[in-house]
């Protein structure tokens, strides 16, 4: 079932022991979307990115991806994951593998194309991320910007659907989160599915088409941006952007 | 007779039968590391599949588990000298007499013996891998063979050799416990020397300095192909990159908190 619809994720629960951090999320997301998921330290969005790529298993609720619930007992994670990617804070590039090999592993062993098809994919996706310079590098010889710009690379390689950023740019130095929003923004205009939990408010304001607000294991505002961050109907939405913008809203 | 007369003698009659047995030593060692570590290897990766959601193959695998443990435990706890009689001996007597030809059954003692450590050893370096490399993997749906052939046992391999290049050195060492059932290694052949030639010490002596030009000969090889894997740090595109200084901060970046 093809709609353009690609997540509904319907009272998802994840508790870690006792604790709960995610309570009833309730969310959709269209194809073509770039939704920022905005809050404090502990709000939840990480979880609530890494249960969408299932690296940790839900404890409740559903995600519908395409109509498709993939907490189905018989629903293939793996080809799952091949159309959602995922960026990580701490860039995890394969430390073993020079950057064109980091961009070719998974299309080849995973979408099992040739090596050849896997080298031109990856080589299209490293000069758009402005990384085809360093292709024979290994990631040790690389700075963060550049290392997450490869990264980024690695997911669109597997010619992903979507893709969901977890903090792209708080493990980098101020001067090289610049380089990597640049790309994140290029990849917005071409019109793929975004999902970012960052802390750059600008980034929020300036490139996304919708911007969720958590609050404590629950979506307390989601919104256009627009809205959010000019007249926020939530009193936690404003007073959080109060406390990171130092400006009232 | 002086020391060093005694030497002369020992070696001028021995010499071929010491070779013989540094050649027994090394081929038992090397061949025994090797087996051992696929066998650390192969149990690191069983140990850290996945829990199934399965319930029969999760049965199935804390059987497995606890027979895996099991033989580390039972490998490490007991001596190889006694490991060494029992598994020879113990194969006769089920035989009816009939024994194991010698190398081939100091190379399945000394493996399996090794194999019990070097399950340790991977497990420790399969520890040290950062989570972010399998999450990673994961996420572009490669599978848990998939993620540890190529992404985890490479980085293992290279995080682990220095604890490998030892195995092989006390391995080495270890081998002269097989005098016990008469396998033709370098103590063994020095036990028979002594006996040929009434001079103990000398021969000794001897073997003692063949150990030592062995193991310390093997530890600087390994020291330098370490060495070689660990690479360049910085990376120069047409000598544009910029100043080098600046790589070595980024290298001592350090992981931040959520």
């Amino acid at each position: 079932m093809q709609t353009d619809t690609v997540f509904e994720i319907n009272h998802l629960v994840k508790n870690f022991g006792d604790h709960q951090v995610l309570k009833d999320i309730n969310m959709t997301v269209s194809k073509g979307e770039v939704v920022s998921i905005i809050g404090a330290s502990g709000s939840g969005k990480s979880t609530l990115l890494r249960c969408l790529n299932l690296l940790e298993t839900p404890t409740d609720g559903e995600i519908l991806y395409h109509g498709d619930n993939v907490l189905e007992k018989n629903f293939d994670i793996r080809s799952y994951r091949t159309k959602v990617g995922m960026v990580f804070q701490q860039f995890n590039l394969f430390n073993n593998m020079s950057v064109l090999k980091n961009c070719m592993i998974g299309q080849q062993k995973v979408l099992k194309r040739s090596a050849q098809e896997a080298k031109d994919v990856a080589l299209e996706y490293l000069e758009k991320v402005g990384m085809s310079e360093f292709v024979n590098a290994k990631p040790r010889q690389l700075s963060g910007g550049q290392k997450q710009r490869v990264a980024i690379a690695r997911s669109l390689s597997m010619n992903c659907e979507v893709i969901l950023f977890d903090e792209p740019t708080s493990a980098l130095d101020p001067e090289m989160v610049g380089e990597v929003l640049l790309v994140m923004k290029n990849l917005a205009e071409s019109g793929l599915t975004m999902l970012v939990v960052t802390h750059e408010m600008q980034f929020a304001k300036d490139v996304s088409s919708r911007v969720v607000f958590m609050d404590d294991g629950v979506i307390a505002e989601d919104d256009s941006p627009e809205v959010i961050f000019n007249e926020p109907k939530n009193p936690r939405t404003r007073e959080f952007l109060y406390r990171v913008l130092n400006k009232d809203i | 007779m002086s020391f060093f007369e005694s030497m002369s003698k020992v070696w001028r009659i021995g010499a071929k039968q010491l070779f013989l047995g540094v050649g027994n030593t090394l081929l038992i060692a090397l061949v025994s590391t090797v087996i051992g570590l696929i066998i650390g290897l192969i149990i690191g990766v069983i140990r850290t599949i996945p829990k199934s959601r399965n319930k029969f193959v999760a049965f199935l695998r804390k059987i497995l588990n606890f027979i895996l443990s099991a033989y580390v435990e039972v490998f490490r706890g007991t001596p190889m000298m006694v490991q060494a009689m029992v598994i020879y001996w113990g194969y006769a007597f089920a035989a009816g007499g009939k024994t194991l030809p010698l190398i081939p059954s100091a190379i399945f003692i000394v493996s399996i013996n090794t194999g019990a450590y070097m399950a340790e050893i991977v497990r420790g370096g399969i520890i040290s891998i950062d989570k972010g490399q399998f999450e990673a993997a994961q996420s572009i749906g490669m599978n848990h063979f998939q993620t540890m052939v190529h992404v985890v046992i490479p980085q293992v391999l290279r995080n682990i050799l220095p604890s490998i290049s030892n195995e092989f050195v006390i391995n080495i060492k270890d081998t002269s416990v097989l005098n016990v059932i008469g396998v033709a290694e370098l103590f063994y052949q020095a036990t028979v020397l002594s006996k040929m030639t009434y001079e103990i010490f000398a021969t000794y002596a001897i073997i003692c300095v063949m150990y030592f030009i062995l193991t310390f000969t093997i530890t600087r090889l390994l020291r330098l192909a370490e060495k070689l894997l660990e690479g360049k740090s910085n990376y120069t595109i047409m000598g544009s990159q910029s100043d080098p200084k600046a790589e070595i901060h980024v290298r001592g970046e350090e992981r931040r908190a959520d």
